[in-house]
């Protein structure tokens, strides 16, 4: 079929959707909205539909990156407005279909916010949300509006006319229009994309491959993921454009194993590709012949590194190797390939749809367009976001994000994963690009920003991605190898209370030697966590050394759980859960933490009542607690005849 | 043991280029684990040696040598995870399991895992048992869970 053909189908049968005379329900199914029981949901929403008679269109979208107030269910009632209600638990989408589908009261105290057009009294509009925004969102654009499993609907959001439109354009325009968008490779190395391609197509030789890099292992990112379980179809669309311009006849996707609802989402969009004559032979009557193929991953963080990918769809070990050639000249199986991630292909996608000039529109001088970023750790909102290059720092993490959880003091931000740096609070007022946080020791990365607060330990924290990188070193070089074994079993030593004056000196000459001496990248940047955090938190190293102190209170050698005397109502709750029996005491007797026995497991301060909060973490401090239970503190009777 | 099934999974990949990671990933699915009979007879077949296969299978975090537990418990160690307490969560598994990580209960009901990351970030720190992502866990919460699948499996064997 004529792609203007497909095209006016797909948009005369989306407005028919739009104006159905039904109701429609619209359910996040993604992974996070799976995880907080978006199908318990919507399996009650199907019963209670079908209970009371309604026939509505249910459809299961994927996550407009809310995380935070999932399971997100939005419901359209012919010719009212669209309302997103959050946190919607099967209780609640009952409570939604009699009052509101069957009913008239739209409970806007449930409700988020609405959608689009119109406005509902006492419903804020959902473009007001803080969370969205300072957002602008282009490669999220389809996610959670259109069903991740119908072609047409992304055609008819203008999908796919970005490859129509290319398939008429010579390849070097496509690559000039690439260019002029600034796009940078959004895996982490912040490459030109339109560069990359260039040199592909310009290498010699008749078989030439694209990959997409979906490995996404990055602990703390899921951008990727959140993107092709909502909109399979942007990437692929990138990967035809890419296969028109450098000349490629076949497209791998490597995925991360560990993803399997997205990997299912693009195995179903491919088939319809297929269908719908996208790939194959002759696509939509041109010469093209292209064809995508799907490589599972088996687990190996170093694999997103792009030779040792290489290697993997190989069937081989994934093991880097130095570079050059360079895989644009000798990729994969020895032939010209072109790699990138799965966020740089589905901007090529859109940038081929609005032009290059549109996309560069956004974004600093140097740093163009648009970049999605996981929010996660200690922060209130969390979830998936997209902002343009060049956005603070502060405006991400406290507008976006809703600053720390519980109004807690804000200590760093983890840009980057394994291969990225903390940033303090001093350097909140830094703009999100390339070149900034680079100069502050981080990097852009694939986008995962974990937030970490005041009962975080940074020394902790760069044990933590020293371990990660350590376990998941290929073997092949020794800085690599052994110089992340040694850095580790420095910061072991330190976060076990154990550490030496002279092991900040050592940390920092084996970074050194590690970032200059390491073949692939996963080695060269592995320091970087260690290298941030004693750029901006020494106090905290020194703390752990000087003093055998963890002013985080996270450190299990060097901390104490211990009652608060004066708080302890004698319950007698955390005597029974403790699993290690350290717990002395009696009814209405303060308790007592036998330190000999204690496995700080940490039990008795998640059990302890909130309304109590006797349970505290000592680090160093004195407190003076009695060496046998006595009677509790009577503060006034109230309280007294309360606990009673 | 029986190799039929394993021919069966072969057969579409023979003289396929690459096609290695996807024959182990396939034979695990179906055998639970790379047993090592089955991984001489892939060497075979595809015409490598045993040396190439092995050393392929332990590379990739993803391929066991031993059965598993009937209910994997894998523990999410991600960044996300880990700054909301993850290890205090694995260890609380461990601690009622009385099992290390990559180990199986005596009866073979659990197994104990951990996992790089999931990429669940947003709901940390979880835990999934078999395909079953349980957000915002907790050790207390984590225990709970864990004996209501003991429960379980005993009324079934009943």
């Amino acid at each position: 079929m004529e792609f203007e053909k497909l095209q006016q189908q797909s948009m005369a049968e989306w407005k028919e959707l739009q104006s159905s005379k039904k109701p429609r329900i619209l359910i996040g199914t993604g992974t996070c909205g799976r995880a907080a029981g978006s199908l318990k949901t919507l399996e009650a929403i199907k019963n209670e539909l079908k209970r009371l008679n309604i026939d509505a269109i249910v459809t299961e979208v994927g996550c407009i990156g809310l995380c935070y107030t999932e399971p997100i269910v939005d419901i359209i009632k012919p010719g009212q407005p669209r309302i997103a209600y959050g946190k919607v638990t099967p209780e609640v989408a009952v409570k939604l279909i009699q009052d509101y589908l069957a009913g008239d009261n739209p409970h806007p105290e449930l409700a988020l916010g609405t959608v689009g057009e119109g406005t509902i009294p006492g419903i804020p509009k959902m473009s007001e949300h803080p969370m969205l925004k300072p957002q602008v969102r282009i490669s999220l654009r389809n996610c959670g509006n259109i069903d991740p499993k119908d072609i047409k609907q992304y055609i008819a959001s203008g999908g796919y006319s970005g490859f129509a439109k290319a398939l008429q354009m010579a390849p070097d325009d496509v690559i000039a229009e690439l260019k002029k968008s600034g796009l940078r490779g959004r895996g982490g190395a912040g490459f030109s994309a339109g560069m990359k391609w260039e040199l592909c197509r310009k290498a010699p030789g008749d078989v030439k491959y694209v990959i997409c890099n979906f490995d996404e292992g990055d602990p703390g990112a899921f951008m990727n993921r959140l993107l092709l379980e909502g909109d399979p179809h942007s990437l692929l669309e990138g990967l035809l454009i890419g296969g028109h311009a450098i000349g490629a006849s076949k497209g791998y996707i490597y995925c991360r194993a560990e993803k399997p609802l997205a990997i299912e989402r693009l195995d179903f969009a491919i088939k319809q590709m297929h269908e719908y004559g996208l790939l194959g032979d002759n696509i939509l009557g041109s010469k093209m012949s292209f064809d995508i193929e799907v490589k599972k991953g088996a687990g190996a963080f170093v694999c997103g590194e792009e030779t040792a990918l290489m290697a993997s769809i190989e069937g081989k070990r994934g093991m880097p190797r130095s570079r050059p050639p360079f895989p644009a000249v000798s990729g994969l199986w020895g032939k010209p390939t072109n790699i990138n991630n799965v966020e740089t292909w589905a901007n090529s996608a859109i940038i081929l749809q609005k032009g290059g000039a549109w996309f560069a529109g956004f974004g600093t001088e140097k740093s163009k367009g648009t970049k999605t970023f996981a929010l996660a750790g200690k922060i209130t909102r969390t979830g998936l976001i997209e902002v343009p290059m060049g956005m603070p720092l502060r405006t991400i993490i406290n507008d976006i994000g809703g600053g720390p959880v519980g109004g807690r003091k804000f200590k760093a931000v983890q840009t980057g994963g394994p291969s990225g740096g903390c940033l303090p609070a001093s350097k909140l007022d830094l703009p999100v690009d390339y070149e900034s946080l680079a100069e502050a020791g981080a990097i852009v990365g694939s986008g995962g920003m974990v937030v970490a607060d005041e009962d975080t330990c940074m020394v902790d924290l760069a044990r933590f991605f020293l371990s990660f990188v350590q376990h998941e070193s290929c073997g092949k070089c020794v800085p690599c190898r052994v110089g992340t074994r040694q850095m580790l079993k420095i910061l072991e030593r330190i976060t076990n209370g154990k550490g030496k004056p002279e092991d900040i000196a050592q940390l920092e000459n084996l970074a050194k030697t590690i970032k200059a001496g390491s073949l692939c990248a996963l080695g060269g940047t592995a320091p970087n966590p260690v290298l941030t955090t004693l750029r901006y938190f020494k106090d905290e190293y020194e703390a752990h050394i000087n003093d055998k102190r963890c002013p985080a209170h996270s450190c299990k050698a060097l901390i104490e759980y211990a009652i608060v005397p004066q708080k302890c109502e004698g319950c007698m709750i955390c005597m029974r859960q403790c699993p290690a029996s350290a717990i002395k005491g009696g009814k209405r007797l303060i308790h007592i933490i036998d330190q000999s026995k204690c496995t700080k497991c940490g039990t008795c301060m998640e059990v302890c009542p909130e309304r109590f909060g006797a349970v505290v973490k000592l680090s160093g401090e004195k407190m003076d607690i009695p060496s046998e239970p006595i009677p509790v503190i009577v503060k006034n009777k109230a309280a007294a005849a309360k606990a009673e | 043991m029986d190799l039929t099934k394993l021919k069966a999974i072969l057969e579409p990949y023979k003289g396929q280029k690459g096609s290695l990671i996807a024959v182990l990933q396939k034979t695990q699915e179906v055998y639970g684990y790379l047993p090592e009979e089955a991984l001489r007879e892939i060497a075979k077949e595809l015409g490598t040696t045993a040396n190439e296969v092995y050393g392929v299978a332990s590379f990739y975090a993803q391929f066991r040598f031993k059965p598993q537990g009937k209910n994997v418990v894998k523990v999410c160690e991600g960044t996300a995870c880990h700054v909301r307490g993850s290890h205090r969560l694995l260890e609380s598994v461990q601690d009622y399991l009385h099992i290390q990580p990559g180990e199986i209960t005596p009866d073979g009901v659990f197994g104990v895992e951990r996992v790089a990351c999931v990429g669940c970030c947003a709901l940390a720190p979880v835990m999934i048992i078999n395909e079953d992502v349980h957000a915002g866990m907790t050790p207390v919460e984590a225990k709970k869970i864990l004996t209501d699948i003991e429960k379980s499996e005993k009324t079934q064997v009943k």
